[in-house]
């Protein structure tokens, strides 16, 4: 898509241009003099951009490619920095669970049962009498991890069995297609209902690859639409008629200039395969103790809820708190990448 | 259809035994592109002929949909299959028939022995890599040049097609570059392996007039540098003018008229030529209603039967709406032959002569 591209000229006349009326607008009343020498200095301008311009760029303004465009908007969007922020710390709490908290979230005192926030104890104990704060600190790591790897796992799969079906075309793009049509039709909550009940011993990865056998025709579409797209640009018949074989052209020229979409889709995506962790814990056919996931702490909660609302509020929290970040990283990088909205 | 063909073979025959010394180096014989579309049969190549020698510059003339383009993306082996089928013909280049080689053959010809250049360099250049990198992958794909030497080879192709500060630009997106300054970034891509064959499919239709001007001039002077053969497709009868030292115009799929390209200007021998030629505007006719060639283009599902101009021709009689006119050698009105021309034109006589 070369549209995608910030279609800016050199810029140098631009800047000249704005230079100048913003120098009218500073001065409102002119002398017929100043008005003369202002002219002077636009035809000056004027030369002067003309000769930047066949000699070479300036370095008033390096123009940007896209990658460079939408990281200058993202650092300015203020729900990319509120959610990077989250993630940044969610990914601490992930990876060092310990920083955070030295209490072990398996050694559970029953004595101490549904007992609200107490010192020591800010989010109280659950029903088996764990420290709930702990399990909500170490919940962390299984909701961030399947996120993350079922978010590369399906981007990996879709992005090939769809970047294949779109270059090629043909019986390659029905077969794959089709293929893709049928995991798409199984509904997902269903599936694991179907599927991850019979596996006896669920870790993280069995459900991750679970998400992503059911997961990746989603990019696969997303992807095989952008490249697609890509493959009839004009840069591809040209890299062709040069000599470029298959393997080049779909990597070096058509991957690079579809990979957009499919990192919008995929961000956005990684927050809802949070919660679709968590909604499997709870449904009881995804992670399992003592694996400590927040899913599990919500679905033991929900009985007790009337009587200790704190066993159900804070994983809940945690958890809702964590699909936020990623679908507001999800949105601001969509802004920053999809030229439409420019 | 007999007789043409055999008219065909006379015509091509006789530019052979003219180059018996140095073979052409391309020669398109009967060449035949379809495209199935869900409408229907889209012909849009019948049985074209023309032949390039090494230094030499062949104009390929014609409307949009007159098939000058698909013509030389078959030769170039970068038709869109499906669609598109090239189904009869041979396509001869340096001696040896295209059409039957691999497709990995073909592609390692593209490129390093012929090279095309698009009409708009901004849509032919990728976005998202530097020209430099897109210069030096030539090199690195072809020759497995270093990374490192590729850039530099870059660097010199960018100050051979006339780069101010290539230097600096070799690491500047395509967006960077003026329309002019992208079409010889292109040029150069297309030089880079020194080939023997260039196709330019307009390259000067997207630049404005000045820098037309100064990109087919590089482009002449890089050509008698390598002694490159050089078809150049365009629409443009200006620009054809000052480069090319042969013509072929297109209609509907088959060459109409072929000439040296100041006898084509001087006494154009088919009617559809004469009414390209009638509708530039000259100064010496101002005020004056210019000349346009009534009706459109044919559908090219639906290609009338006859001569496929004979709709538009002013000449037209019953004849042309029921014999396809073969290419008659054209002479001069004592018979003298007028060597490498031809016309398409059951009236040939009447349109050069009287």
């Amino acid at each position: 898509m070369p549209d995608q591209q910030p279609n800016k000229p050199d810029g140098v006349p631009d800047d000249a241009n704005t230079e100048l009326s913003s120098a009218f607008a500073q001065t409102p009343t002119l002398g017929a003099m100043e008005v003369e020498g202002m002219l002077e200095k636009e035809d000056l301008h004027h030369a002067e951009a003309q000769s930047s311009e066949s000699v070479g760029i300036t370095d008033r303004e390096v123009p940007r490619s896209l990658w460079q465009d939408a990281w200058r908007e993202l650092r300015r969007n203020p729900v990319f920095l509120i959610s990077g922020v989250l993630i940044i710390f969610l990914v601490t709490v992930a990876f060092w669970p310990g920083l955070f908290d030295s209490t072990d979230p398996l050694s559970c005192n029953l004595a101490n049962s549904q007992q609200g926030p107490t010192s020591g104890h800010p989010f109280g104990f659950d029903t088996q009498g764990c420290d709930v704060y702990a399990r909500t600190v170490h919940g962390a790591r299984a909701s961030i991890t399947v996120g993350v790897f079922a978010t590369l796992g399906t981007a990996l799969l879709g992005t090939i069995m769809g970047g294949l079906a779109g270059f090629f075309g043909g019986w390659i793009d029905a077969v794959v297609s089709r293929i893709a049509d049928i995991f798409f039709g199984i509904p997902i909550l269903l599936g694991g209902l179907v599927f991850l009940s019979v596996i006896p011993s669920r870790s993280v990865w069995i459900v991750v690859a679970f998400i992503v056998v059911l997961g990746w025709p989603q990019i696969a579409r997303i992807a095989r639409g952008a490249v697609i797209t890509a493959r009839q640009q004009d840069y591809v018949t040209a890299a062709r008629a040069l000599g470029a074989g298959n393997s080049r052209l779909m990597l070096r020229h058509i991957l690079p200039n579809a990979l957009a979409p499919i990192i919008v889709v995929a961000t956005i995506a990684l927050g809802t395969y949070i919660s679709l962790e968590a909604t499997l814990s709870y449904l009881g056919v995804g992670l399992k103790p003592p694996t400590v996931s927040w899913g599990i702490d919500i679905s033991s909660a929900a009985d007790t809820f009337r009587n200790a609302p704190h066993m159900l509020l804070f994983p809940a929290g945690a958890l809702c708190i964590t699909i936020l970040a990623f679908i507001m990283l999800g949105d601001a990088v969509r802004d920053a990448l999809d030229p439409k909205l420019r | 259809m007999g007789i043409q063909t055999s008219e065909i073979t006379a015509v091509v025959g006789r530019d052979r035994t003219a180059d018996s010394e140095d073979a052409p180096l391309l020669q398109v014989r009967d060449l035949h592109v379809e495209f199935r579309t869900r409408d229907g049969l889209a012909k849009a190549v019948n049985g074209v002929n023309y032949s390039v020698r090494a230094g030499e510059t062949l104009a390929i003339l014609g409307e949009s949909g007159s098939g000058k383009s698909v013509s030389s993306q078959a030769v170039m082996g970068i038709l869109d299959s499906p669609p598109g089928f090239v189904t009869g013909g041979e396509i001869i280049f340096k001696g040896q028939d295209l059409l039957k080689l691999h497709s990995e053959q073909r592609r390692k010809i593209r490129g390093t022995q012929m090279a095309m250049i698009f009409q708009d360099a901004l849509s032919s250049l990728n976005p998202v890599h530097t020209v430099g990198t897109q210069l030096g992958e030539m090199y690195r794909v072809h020759a497995g040049t270093s990374k490192k030497d590729a850039k530099v080879k870059a660097i010199e192709l960018m100050e051979r097609v006339g780069i101010p500060a290539a230097k600096e630009r070799v690491n500047q997106y395509p967006h960077q570059f003026s329309g002019g300054m992208r079409q010889r970034i292109m040029i150069a891509m297309a030089l880079a392996l020194e080939p023997d064959l260039i196709i330019a499919d307009e390259p000067t239709t997207a630049l404005d007039v000045t820098v037309q001007a100064q990109v087919m001039e590089l482009l002449a002077d890089l050509q008698a540098e390598y002694n490159m053969g050089l078809i150049l497709i365009t629409h443009d009868l200006g620009v054809v003018a000052d480069v090319a030292d042969k013509i072929a115009v297109m209609y509907a799929g088959r060459i109409v008229e072929t000439a040296p390209v100041h006898e084509l200007y001087k006494r154009p021998a088919h009617p559809y030529t004469r009414g390209l030629l009638d509708s530039i505007p000259r100064l010496d006719q101002k005020g004056q209603e210019l000349y346009a060639i009534k009706g459109l283009p044919p559908n090219l599902l639906r290609i009338p039967s006859g001569c496929a101009f004979n709709p538009r021709c002013p000449m037209a009689q019953e004849i042309c709406r029921s014999e396809v006119p073969p290419l008659h050698a054209v002479t001069e009105a004592d018979g003298t032959p007028l060597p490498g021309r031809g016309s398409a034109c059951h009236f040939w006589k009447e349109t050069i002569h009287g």
